[in-house]
């Protein structure tokens, strides 16, 4: 048996193809865990896919946010801090009830960045929306911009915050997509913990990086921004509405 | 830790209060290697390592632990109390006797991250992280 030229080539590059694609995603980990002295760019987009089909009534994802971030309440809902709520919608029509998880959005156009007079709310270069509660003013025009109501001000004193999540009196506070643990190579506490409950309704990854799971999983199926219509090209994604 | 602070400071407080009503600060520290800079840079400039690590830190992600105000917590906090506040605690008791307000505790906590367990799981999160951010292997 001869083999062509045409044939050898194209033997050759499925080789190749196969041994790139196993040890390959390894190797693309290894290489993108940003170590502790690199700067955030804008080569990666954090964002998360939320299947509300899959969400469960249980608040798994807000308990393990709290503990995280350790914003317990003072037992007074108007004015306690939440970075993340679940949230119950109503067909009132056909009476079809849905719960999901409702947080900051990390829109790529945020409104709190847009209003904010001192640039303490801002966008970091990879997408994950903040607030700088070194600049914050806690005059609290971002809570009023945020279409989500995403943003808690905290009203007390705190005591024994997390050392890697600070929280003061006076300031702005959001979702933070657990900025701490993403700069680590971690995933968000809230998707940590429905995994673990097997729910898997939450899924965190790069919108920038074509091999994500998440990336895959947005252009495998239709998923929707919250309020569309203010082109604010959200982070958060949900499907399954 | 601060061995070198801890000689010192003491020394100096001694010649400069002997028997005088002025309060001298506390400097105790727990016995380590030293500092991240030499004592009297640290004494002079601490709060410019950390206003500029602050903004590093917060507005690009660089999450080095050299001028980190979280190694200042987790290195100083007295052993006894577990904080670098109250009268005898690092950061307060210095503030106090140069008469300039911290308003860093008002947000961050004055207690070290010091669970052994934390510190040893930490590098381990990064390599296993890393695999359950792309997705690819979660479970």
């Amino acid at each position: 048996m001869t083999i062509t030229r045409r044939e050898m080539l194209a033997a050759g590059a499925a080789t190749l193809a196969g041994a790139v694609v196993t040890p390959g995603l390894r190797l693309i980990e290894l290489a993108t865990a940003k170590s502790p002295e690199d700067a955030v760019t804008a080569l990666r987009r954090w964002g998360m896919l939320i299947d509300v089909a899959k969400c469960n009534d249980c608040d798994a994802c807000v308990t393990a946010c709290r503990e995280e971030n350790g914003w317990q309440g003072h037992n007074r809902p108007a004015t306690d801090a939440q970075w993340i709520r679940k949230v119950k919608l109503k067909d009132t029509e056909t009476g079809y009830v849905q719960t999901l998880p409702l947080m900051c959005q990390h829109c790529e156009h945020p409104p709190c960045v847009d209003v904010c007079p001192t640039g303490a709310s801002f966008k970091r270069a990879d997408g994950i929306v903040l607030v700088d509660k070194h600049i914050c003013i806690g005059c609290r025009y971002c809570m009023m911009a945020c279409p989500y109501k995403a943003r808690s001000f905290v009203h007390e004193a705190t005591t024994d915050q997390k050392p890697y999540a600070p929280r003061g009196m006076g300031t702005v506070e959001a979702c933070t997509l657990c900025v701490h643990r993403v700069d680590e190579g971690r995933i968000p506490a809230c998707v940590e913990a429905c995994t673990k409950d097997g729910h898997q309704a939450l899924v965190f990854g790069d919108l920038k990086d074509s091999n994500s799971d998440i990336r895959e999983r947005l252009a495998a199926a239709s998923s929707t921004q919250l309020r569309a219509d203010l082109k604010l090209n959200t982070g958060v994604r949900y499907t399954g509405l | 830790m601060l061995i070198g602070v801890a000689v010192a400071l003491p020394a100096y407080a001694h010649e400069k209060t002997a028997g005088s009503r002025v309060p001298m600060p506390s400097v105790h520290t727990t016995p380590g290697e030293k500092c991240v800079e030499p004592t009297d840079v640290m004494r002079r400039d601490h709060m410019k390592f950390i206003l500029h690590q602050r903004d590093d830190t917060m507005h690009r992600g660089i999450r080095t632990s050299k001028h980190s105000f979280k190694n200042c917590v987790d290195c100083h906090a007295d052993p006894k109390t577990g904080s670098v506040l109250g009268k005898d605690g690092f950061c307060q008791s210095c503030h106090s006797y140069a008469a300039v307000t911290i308003d860093c505790f008002s947000c961050h906590t004055d207690k070290p991250e010091k669970q052994p367990g934390n510190k040893a799981a930490a590098p381990g999160n990064i390599q296993s992280g890393a695999a359950a951010i792309t997705g690819s292997s979660a479970p």
